[in-house]
Formats: C-alpha cells, sequence, structure tokens
C-alpha cells in the first residue's frame, strides 16, 4: 500500500456475447477458476452487436481497458456476427492507436463456450499489461483540460455586474 | 418520472456471500438513484425469495426489478417470472451475475465486493430505459427429426413413435444399429447385443410413425425452435429400397466369385463384395452397391449379373442419383454417437504394425457368431490364441492422448477378458491403471471375472515388443510396471487386445456448427447445463442423446435418449414455445434507406420496403442478434432488450464510480 | 415603431465559410434584415465588445456564432455573447461540432506550434520566434489571447440552444431557422435544425445503391472519376451519407463528390465517427484479418475520415496523450 503504482487497479469493460463468450466466463466460475477482479461484463447477443460507440464510450467513462469476446470464426450462435464484430474491431484498433489508445488496452479474443480457461488467461493477462500501462483516466483528463476554461468563465460572469433588462 | 427499483442481493448460501459482503451491497445499492428498496437474502430463488418480489413489488410500488445473484443463463427466467407474478411486466427485470462471474472467481473480498457494487449500479443505470415487452409464441411442429441410428437414436425414435409423434430417423451409414450392433454381449449382465437390438431395429423399421432414412446426410439446418426446415440428401445405394427384399442373391451373383473388399461393417476383418448386406440383421435389410468397388459404376462395362439375378424384382438401378429431401420439425435430437480412439497414435502398442494386435472392437467383431471368423476368437494364423493381454485405458487418461476416462473400457475390458476366457481358454491378462466399476451390478461383475482366473494386473503398459524382431506375428511381450507389487512385469502373450477409449466424431465441428450448438474442447457437444439440463443444448429446440455428448454406456444412453425424447415431447404437447422479445425493429421516421443493413442479417430478415423507401425487419424471421443495429449509421434500428441507451447507460453505470 | 428582434452573428475559430452563406442568402437576406435588427455582425459591421459588455442581459434575441472555440478570446466572447443572448445558435459545423479546426486535436499545442513557426517546410524563423502572448514594444503593450490546448465545440464551452449543421450551413436552413425564430416556432432546446435522417434519403443515386455493396477495396476520390449516377458508396468511395444528418439536399454528392460528414450525426448517434467506422466496416467484405485489413486499408486516415468534421464532439474528445 505504499507505492501509489501499487494501487493502480484498471478496470476493464468487456462485452462477451451470451452464447459463447459469456458462457465460458460462467464456466470458469463453475470450475472456480481465479482471476483478476478487474473486469466488468456487459452481455450481449452476439459479437455483432458490438458498436464501435461502446468501445467509445467505455473509454470515455474511464475504462482503462475494453475486452470483446466472441465466438470463434465459423461458430457464431447467428452465423457470421463475429465476422463483422472482426471488421469492426481491425479498423477500430487502427483508429484508437491514432487517437492515442495503447494496443494492450484494446483487445478482441474469441472464446468459446468451454474455454472457461481462456477467459482467466485473457482477463489476467489483460490486467497485467494495462497495469504495466498505467490509467487511462479519460475523465480525468478531460477535467484537466477543461480546467483551462474556469478562470475566464468566471471572469465574464461575474466581473460584469448583473444588467437587467429593464435598465435602457 | 423516476423509478421505484428494487434490489435483491441474493447470497446463494454461502456461494456468493463468502467472497462477497452482500449486506454491504445492498445497503449501498439503497444509496443509487431511483432505488426504493434494497435487501440481501440467502436465497432468492426459492420460494420465500421469490415471493419476496412478489410482495415488495405490490407492497413498495416497485416498477423495476434487479436481482444479483447467479448467471442469467440460469435463473433470469426464474425472477421474469417472479416479476411477473408480481404485477409489472417481466422484461422490467434485470439479472446482475455476482456468482459465476465475481464470487467464485475471485479471492479478494474486498475487491469482489466493489465489483459487486459497480454491476449492481449498472443495473441501476440500465433498467430505467427498459420496455414493457411482449414474448412472442410461435407454434411447434410436431415433427421431430433425430439424427443418427444408433441404440441412442433408435430408442428416442421409438419412445416418440410410441407416443404417436412422427420421426424422421437419419443415419449415415447403411444400416442403423451404430456401434451396438457390433457388439456380441453387453456388460455387465452378458445379455447378447444382437437380441436386445435387433428388435428394436425392426420396429423402428416398421413403426408407421417413423419414417427412416439410411444412407443419408443432413445437408441444410434452417429455422429455430418449433420451425426448423432440414434438408436431407440421401445418398444413391444403386438399390431401390422399396423394391429390394434383401434376399442377397445379387450378392451371391455378382461377377467377384469371392469376396475381395475390406468389410466395414468388420472393420475390415472380414471381406465383402461391391454389392452386399452390411450384416445378417441389417435395417433395413436392403443391399448396398459400393461405388468404389463396382465394375459397372466404375467403368460402365459388366455383366451385370447382379442384376440378372435380382430379376423381375428389378431393384438395381445404377443411374441412382442422390435425392434432396426437405423436411420440417419442430424439435431435433442429436445422437450423432463416437468414434472409437485411433490405437495407431500409440505407436508403441504395435497396432497396425504387429498383425496380432486388436482394438476391442475388432475382438467383439472376432467373437460374434456372425463376425468375419463365425464367432472363433483367433490369431492372424487361424490358431487360438494361448494368451491374450488386454490393455485398458489406450487413449485414455493420458496427458498425450485425451485427459479423459472413457467410462465403459474397464468394464468392456472385463467383458472380453471374460469372453476370452470362455472361448479359447488361454491366459488372459488385464492391465489397468485403476479398475473404474461404478455402475450398477459393475463391481460384482468384476469380481466374477476375478474369480474366473483373469490375472488383473495394475500397471500402465509402458511397452508392447515382440519376442522375435523378425516375427511380426508371433509372440509378443507386454511390459508394464505392476504398482501393487511394485516390479516391471513382462508377459508375454500371442495377443494383445487395447481398450480403446471413445472419442468425438472426426466431423463433430461441422456437425455442430450445422445446428449451430457448441462443443467442448474434446468434441463433445456441450448440454445446456451439466446436471440441470443435462440433454438441451445452448440452442432451444435441439437435444442430445447419447455418446455424441460424451461416452457412456449403452443404459445411460438409453435413459438419456429416453430424456431427449421426454424434452421433444413436452415441447410439442405444449404446442407452441415463447420465444425471447430480443428482436430488433426499424423505427421508420429514422430510416434513411441507406440499405446498411439489409446484407447484415444471416436470415435474410431485413428487406426493403420499395414504396417507403426504407428497411422493414421481419420479426419472424429475426432472431436477435443485434448486427444490423450495431451497423446501422443512424441508430434508427433497435434491438428489444439490447438497445443503444440500455447498452450506454450500462456502461456508464459500471463505470460511474465514487 | 415596434423595436425589431435584435440579431447577432459572430465569428470564432473557422474560416468565415459560414458567414457567406448568410450573404448567400441573396435576395432573402432582406427579408432577414426588414425583419430583424442585426446589432453585431463584426464582419460586416463596426460593433465593438464594449457595446456588447454595456447591453443589458438577454437582450439580444438570437445570436448565430459559427466557429470552434480555440482561443481564450473565443471563449470569452462565447460567454459574452451566452450572456446577452436569449437564445445562443451554434451555426455551422465548427461551432457544432469542432469542425475542421477540431482536427488539431490530435496534436499538442507545442506540436502546432513547433510545426508552423519551426518546421514546416515554408517556414524561415531561425531564431525560432514564437508568437508570444504579451508583447511590448517602447510604450505599446498588448495582450493577445491564449491559444488552449482543445478545440472545443461551442456547447463545450457554453450552453447552446440550437445547432444550425454543416460546413457551411446551406442557406435554406439559415433561413428556415430565422423564420423558425421569428415566428416562435422552435422546437426543443438542443436540437439541431436540419432532418433527423441521414443524407442517403434525399440521395438521388440511393435508388441506384445494391443492396449488398460487400466491398473489397477503398478508394479515395482522386483516385477515380466516380459514374454520376450510381451510388458512390458502391463505387468504393467511403461516402458517409447513410451516417451523416440530412439536410444538405446531397449537394456534394450531386457534384460527384462523397459525402464528408459535415452535418454531423443524426439524433440517436453518440460518436459520428465510430457510428461511421461501423458502417463502414460492416459494408467491407472479407472473413479473414487479413483480407479485411487489406481492404480497410483503403482508409488510411479513420480518424480525419471519420471525425472530419467531428473531432472535439468524439467521445473521447481527440487524442489521449493531450496534456
Ligand atoms: S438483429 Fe440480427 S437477426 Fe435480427 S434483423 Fe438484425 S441482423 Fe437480422
Ligand atoms: S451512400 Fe452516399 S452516394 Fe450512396 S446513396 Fe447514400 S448519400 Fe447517396
Ligand atoms: S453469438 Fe457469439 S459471436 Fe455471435
Amino acid at each position: 500500500m505504499s507505492e501509489p503504482t501499487n494501487t493502480f487497479e484498471p478496470r476493464i469493460v468487456a462485452f462477451f456475447c451470451n452464447w459463447c463468450t459469456y458462457t465460458a466466463a460462467d464456466l470458469a466460475g463453475v470450475s472456480r477458476m481465479k482471476y483478476a477482479p478487474n473486469i466488468r461484463v456487459v452481455r450481449l447477443m452476439c459479437s455483432g452487436r458490438l458498436d464501435p460507440q461502446f468501445v467509445m464510450a467505455a473509454f470515455a467513462k474511464g475504462a482503462d481497458g475494453v475486452l470483446i469476446g466472441g465466438c470463434h470464426p465459423g461458430d457464431c450462435h447467428y452465423v457470421e456476427g463475429n465476422y463483422k464484430a472482426l471488421r469492426r474491431v481491425t479498423l477500430l484498433k487502427r483508429m484508437l492507436a491514432d487517437l492515442g489508445i495503447e494496443e494492450d488496452r484494446f483487445r478482441l479474443e474469441w472464446i468459446s463456450a468451454s474455454e472457461g480457461d481462456k477467459v482467466k488467461h485473457v482477463v489476467n493477462e489483460m490486467v497485467e499489461k494495462i497495469r504495466a500501462l498505467g490509467p487511462l483516466d479519460m475523465p480525468g483528463k478531460h477535467t484537466h483540460w477543461d480546467k483551462e476554461m474556469e478562470e475566464l468563465e468566471a471572469h465574464v460572469n461575474h466581473s460584469q455586474k448583473e444588467i437587467p433588462a429593464h435598465a435602457h | 418520472m423516476s423509478n421505484r427499483i428494487g434490489v435483491y442481493v441474493c447470497h446463494c448460501g454461502t456461494n456468493i456471500a463468502s467472497m462477497v459482503d452482500c449486506k454491504a451491497v445492498a445497503e449501498y445499492a439503497a444509496t443509487l438513484p431511483g432505488v426504493a428498496l434494497s435487501r440481501d437474502y440467502k436465497y432468492m430463488c426459492s420460494d420465500p425469495g421469490q415471493t419476496l418480489i412478489q410482495q415488495d413489488i405490490k407492497e413498495h410500488k416497485l416498477d423495476r426489478i434487479i436481482v444479483s445473484a447467479c448467471s442469467p443463463l440460469l435463473h433470469e427466467h426464474t425472477f421474469r417470472n417472479a416479476t411477473r407474478q408480481g404485477g409489472i411486466n417481466e422484461f422490467f427485470f434485470q439479472m446482475v451475475n455476482i456468482r459465476e462471474h465475481d464470487a467464485w472467481v475471485h479471492t479478494d473480498r474486498a475487491k469482489a465486493t466493489e465489483k459487486a457494487k459497480d454491476l449492481i449500479r449498472a443495473a441501476v443505470h440500465r433498467v430505467p430505459f427498459h420496455k414493457p415487452l411482449e414474448k412472442k409464441t410461435v407454434p411447434i411442429k410436431p415433427d421431430v427429426l433425430i439424427v443418427g441410428g444408433g441404440i441412442a437414436g433408435i430408442h428416442a425414435a421409438l419412445t416418440l413413435a410410441n407416443a404417436g409423434k412422427k420421426v424422421y430417423l437419419v443415419e449415415r451409414d447403411a444400416t442403423i444399429g451404430g456401434h451396438m450392433a457390433k457388439f456380441d454381449k453387453t456388460f455387465p449382465t452378458l445379455d447378447c447385443a444382437a437380441c436386445i437390438l435387433t428388435p428394436k431395429m425392426s420396429t423402428v423399421k416398421t413403426h408407421p410413425n417413423i419414417t427412416m432414412w439410411t444412407y443419408s446426410d443432413v445437408t441444410k439446418v434452417e429455422g429455430f425452435v418449433g420451425n426448423y426446415k432440414v434438408t436431407v440428401r440421401r445418398n444413391p445405394r444403386y438399390i431401390i429400397e422399396e423394391l429390394c427384399v434383401g434376399c442377397s442373391e445379387c450378392v451371391e451373383a455378382c461377377v467377384f466369385k469371392e469376396p475381395k473388399f475390406p468389410d466395414e461393417f468388420n472393420l475390415g476383418l472380414g471381406k465383402r463384395k461391391p454389392v452386399f448386406l452390411p450384416f445378417p440383421q441389417a435395417t433395413p435389410l436392403v443391399a448396398v452397391i459400393d461405388p468404389e468397388t463396382c465394375i459397372q459404376l466404375k467403368t460402365g462395362k459388366c455383366k451385370k449379373t447382379c442384376v440378372e439375378a435380382c430379376g423381375d424384382r428389378k431393384a438395381i438401378d445404377f443411374s441412382q442419383k442422390a435425392e434432396e429431401k426437405e423436411i420440417e420439425v419442430g424439435t431435433i435430437i442429436l445422437s450423432t454417437g463416437f468414434k472409437i480412439f485411433d490405437a495407431k497414435r500409440i505407436p508403441y502398442y504395435g497396432y497396425g504394425t504387429y498383425s496380432n494386435v486388436f482394438t476391442a472392437l475388432d475382438i467383439e467383431r472376432l467373437v460374434n457368431a456372425s463376425g468375419p471368423t463365425g464367432g472363433e476368437l483367433v490369431l492372424r494364423n487361424g490358431q487360438k490364441p494361448k494368451s491374450v493381454a488386454i490393455v485398458h485405458c489406450v487413449g485414455s487418461r493420458d496427458e498425450n492422448t485425451n485427459k479423459y476416462c472413457s467410462r465403459v473400457c474397464c468394464m468392456y475390458s472385463l467383458k472380453l477378458a471374460h469372453l476370452v476366457k470362455e472361448r479359447t481358454g488361454a491366459e488372459v491378462y488385464n492391465f489397468y491403471i485403476d479398475m473404474r466399476t461404478p455402475g450398477k451390478g459393475f463391481e460384482e461383475f468384476y469380481s466374477k471375472v476375478s474369480g474366473e482366473g483373469v490375472h488383473m494386473i495394475r500397471g500402465k503398459v509402458a511397452d508392447v515388443f515382440l519376442e522375435n524382431p523378425a516375427d511380426k506375428s508371433g509372440r509378443m511381450i507386454v511390459q508394464a510396471e505392476d504398482t501393487l507389487l511394485n516390479i516391471m512385469r513382462k508377459v508375454p502373450v500371442d495377443m494383445v487386445v487395447l481398450g480403446v477409449g471413445l472419442e468425438a466424431q472426426a466431423d463433430a465441428n461441422d456437425v455442430r456448427r450445422q445446428f449451430n450448438i457448441s462443443c467442448s474442447t474434446e468434441g463433445w457437444f456441450l448440454e445446456r447445463h451439466p446436471k440441470l439440463a443435462p440433454v438441451n443444448t445452448f440452442t432451444d429446440g435441439i437435444f442430445l442423446a447419447g455418446c455424441c455428448q460424451g461416452p457412456k454406456d449403452i443404459p445411460d444412453t438409453v435413459a438419456q435418449a429416453g430424456a431427449a425424447a421426454a424434452e421433444a415431447l413436452a415441447l410439442i404437447d405444449a404446442g407452441s414455445v415463447e420465444l425471447e422479445p430480443n428482436t430488433a425493429f426499424v423505427v421508420e421516421q429514422e430510416c434513411s434507406g441507406c440499405k446498411t443493413c439489409i446484407p447484415m442479417c444471416p436470415y435474410t430478415a431485413i428487406s426493403r420496403n420499395e414504396d417507403k423507401k426504407i428497411a422493414v425487419i421481419n420479426e419472424a424471421l429475426c432472431k436477435g442478434c443485434g448486427t444490423c443495429v450495431a451497423a446501422c449509421p443512424s441508430g434508427a434500428i433497435k434491438q428489444n432488450l439490447f438497445e443503444d441507451d440500455e447498452i450506454f447507460e450500462e456502461i456508464n453505470g459500471v463505470l460511474a464510480h465514487v | 415603431m415596434p423595436t425589431k428582434p435584435k440579431i447577432g452573428f459572430y465569428w470564432c475559430a473557422s474560416c468565415g465559410g459560414c458567414e457567406e452563406s448568410v450573404v448567400d442568402l441573396a435576395e432573402d437576406v432582406l427579408m432577414v434584415t426588414a425583419a430583424v435588427d442585426i446589432i453585431f455582425w463584426p464582419c460586416a459591421m463596426d460593433f465593438k465588445k464594449a457595446d456588447i459588455e454595456a447591453m443589458p442581459d438577454k437582450s439580444i434575441v438570437a445570436t448565430l456564432l459559427n466557429g470552434a472555440i480555440r482561443s481564450s478570446e473565443q471563449e470569452e466572447m462565447a460567454h459574452l455573447l451566452r450572456r446577452k443572448s436569449q437564445v445562443l445558435i451554434a451555426f455551422g459545423s465548427c461551432a457544432h461540432t469542432g469542425g475542421i479546426p477540431g482536427l488539431a486535436n490530435q496534436f499538442t499545442c507545442e506540436q502546432i506550434m513547433k510545426y508552423v513557426y519551426e518546421e514546416c517546410p515554408t517556414m524561415v524563423n531561425d531564431q525560432k520566434t514564437h508568437p508570444q502572448t504579451h508583447f511590448k514594444d517602447g510604450n505599446r503593450e498588448t495582450e493577445l489571447p491564449v491559444i488552449r490546448n482543445v478545440v472545443r465545440a461551442l456547447d463545450q464551452v457554453v450552453d447552446v440552444d440550437y445547432y444550425i449543421p454543416g460546413c457551411p450551413p446551406t442557406p435554406k436552413l439559415l433561413k428556415e431557422a430565422v423564420l423558425a425564430l421569428l415566428s416562435g416556432k422552435l422546437p426543443p432546446k438542443g436540437s439541431v435544425l436540419a432532418p433527423n435522417i441521414a443524407v442517403c434519403q434525399q440521395c438521388k443515386r440511393n435508388d441506384s445503391k445494391p443492396q449488398d455493396i460487400s466491398l473489397t477495396e477503398f478508394k479515395r476520390p482522386h483516385q477515380i472519376i466516380a459514374d454520376p449516377d450510381i451510388c458512390l458508396l458502391a463505387q468504393g468511395l467511403p461516402c458517409l451519407g447513410p451516417a451523416t444528418r440530412g439536410g444538405c439536399d446531397a449537394v456534394c454528392i450531386q457534384g460527384n463528390m462523397p459525402c464528408t460528414g459535415c452535418f454531423g450525426p443524426v439524433d440517436n448517434v453518440h460518436d459520428h465517427g465510430a457510428k461511421i467506422l461501423s458502417y463502414l466496416a460492416s459494408t467491407a467484405a472479407g472473413k479473414e484479418e487479413k483480407d479485411i485489413t487489406k481492404t480497410l486499408a483503403g482508409i488510411p486516415d479513420p480518424v480525419g475520415t471519420f471525425y472530419r468534421y467531428g473531432l472535439a464532439k468524439c467521445l473521447l474528445r481527440g487524442k489521449v496523450s493531450q496534456s
């Protein structure tokens, strides 16, 4: 509890498809596998439901990492939702890199319903990598960015006395 | 309008409570905006737990319910019911998984508790956006498809047919019967497999409610529970099934005077002609012509003595083509069975190299009266073996092959020990790692066989080698460390029998994709729940029976087949099924008609209304994946239960920590 | 004579094209001037900040402010005009979503200054002189505005009542907005004063768009001469029409250029760029990662393409390494 770096607990938002990866995470639970408590799963019916906006929102709201989990290629419960996810994720990865989000913060994994141990490995690995990267803290960054405006706002709104509408 | 949310934190006995401070979580939830009531409770899924929800809805005028407990895949349904019975729409409910996804997988109580709070907060943010929805009801077609005609498929078919349901039984081999038809006796009762199986096979054939299609494959599966459309390809057997009487005259008359080709039914231990009947009790008892070996089919130049012999029956038709049949069924039972472990994968056991090493299934055929030797258990040279080693666990319980126990090998190895001893009087040595006899009458059977003078050696066989390296069909030495005596044993034997394990069918992966179900890593079809839904799959209306789900013996297979049939019956007799309302719909006035969504849908549920120039989703075809929703550049497609707002709020909520 | 409603125009970080569209009202401008008193329009009339400061609060009926907010001066004017106006309208892409200036959010201020005053090939600046906010020359002493670290859309600085989208807004939208304002028939606060439906709906090429495009190659507008009748997306050009608010009558597409998204997203969309990405990637063919990557390589600059007018309003608001 001494080093501030040790107290950083990455927060990972995961989007898991109902049929494979969510079930795999259930299996990891039933099998009492142990993994890092840093992940919060949002259930989607299919990785094809993954709207890149969700990823942007998660980062913007304070996620340090985003994990997408879907069925293996060819295994999607809805035939090919995961291919559509792959297309979006491929482009999104590039765009996020251009926006300065480190590669290790955004990951797509195919995890089938029987791969409870893969959930464990992927989560643990991701948590460690992000721990090494440190917090992303977008909300904090945004607040910090906007600090520069405080002074002026106060200036305009307080230097001038209220001039009532009936004054003229 | 602000909501009145009720939050329930379940202890699940100590399952959750030991890792999550449920009381603290409930107290925290009470502080969240919109939460009118928050409780922790020992077992939410119990009757009192559910009643609690119902009462609270009424007394506290709750309009949203959150239960944080186990996985929604387990109890969502339970709590939706409770919510509905409390008098509000069941989709005002949201489940939070703090057991499988939290308590069970973490070791730090403080962090697990934090996680539970985060997840509940996500739900608290989400539920105000929930809309009242109606489940849609679809009728269940009463017919059933059963894929695989082994004992599992046969039993399920008969159960359903006897209940008056129409069954299609599709089998890819030329005959039904599966592995069981190849066995000689069954353990532990030693009743003759054929005697108990063949009557069932012929009942299948004659049953008015069963359409049996052998030599056929399922090529396409579409639709959903209650309404599957399946295409079956009936492969040409070059014999018209309805006209053939199974007299074998064509086989006799074939230009090949002697059987020349390895006979599949006998695992290549015997020979057959290009035209053949798989085995005497084959069902249907109809000949097959193998296009690979038939001169007429290969070259078009044969005297066709078979056709002559068939005469007026005119059952032979060399021009037969594969025929596609389309059927509509409401439920499907998969009973596609297993394959035996390929013993060649363990080269030091000598299978395929030393001529007197056999698999257990080979021996089943050799001891069988209708087998290639007429039931004589002999070596390749025709002599009776004087000593036989039976090796258990071949390909099972081994890091290098399969880790799992194949469940039947100990017992069938004991059975074979008994049969070998009975037929040949040879010295029999059973090499086992552990003797696993957990079934009814199994341990007694083990004692009986032990008492018959079979040598039981506890040790994993490390090597099988030739006594005389030059003579591949000569005597072999079986080497194992006897872990009871703590000595190395080298036992010379004439014959080695490998107790091969069971594996998933080679094409299990293709089959499961076709039926949209899951597999374990070993390739066994995955049941919905190992204990509570052992014959169900994740795809509604598709059930499992027999070894395609995992190794099991005949009694268990039959029991499971009965269970699968019962599950199918339950659906059929209910007449209709309720579907999740998680379908997508287009908000007309927001759709620009950009057509992006149309190719997204794997079920062609989306089409263009040419008058309005917008997209429309056919709700009956939509299965609710949400792919089009994510793709819609206007956010004009919404998915029930997974609307953008609901998901955005879930994201906001999960991250909105203090 | 009853006083005519007072209207103001102001110009922050922008190219000036938006005010051009006021002029483009042509004779309709007379209708506007007849109906209102333009009390503030620095680009066309001489009026000082002090005059505004002296005005009673909320005495301007509506101010149409164009341009993003990049400097302390713009920020100050935004606050001031907000205070003095009953209705503040973000006029044009830059005020609405940050516009082209918003693309600067990919770089830090230092990076930009260094490039512009040192590294840019057309710059000769041996002393490496950078602009200073404080300037003294003999007795003359001046304070120049500070450049802010990030570019902001108007509503990231002050409360905004309405938005008129476009780079620039079309005269038609402007006229409709003024008419609505005059007649008091304004939609709920926060509305974008353009139809809540994407460009494809107004596009004449829409019928020619095949139902399944499955692009294996994306092209850039300079690489092909597009067929003037066929949907541009179908020709491989990343037309943003499907994801962009309409109301422009698909003018760019009429000019045989793909939509670049200046009207911003429709109401349901939270992050324009991410939504564009979603549908464009969905339109790409391929199942193997390498094929997909190859197809999508045809979009070399996703940020510049998807957030051309909206990086300031991207949920991340810009490049994350921003200090
Ligand atoms: S949600 Fe999926 S299944 Fe339903 S219409 Fe959209 S793409 Fe088709
Ligand atoms: S994609 Fe572009 S060119 Fe094609 S119909 Fe839509 S707006 Fe018109
Ligand atoms: S259902 Fe798992 S990726 Fe589609």
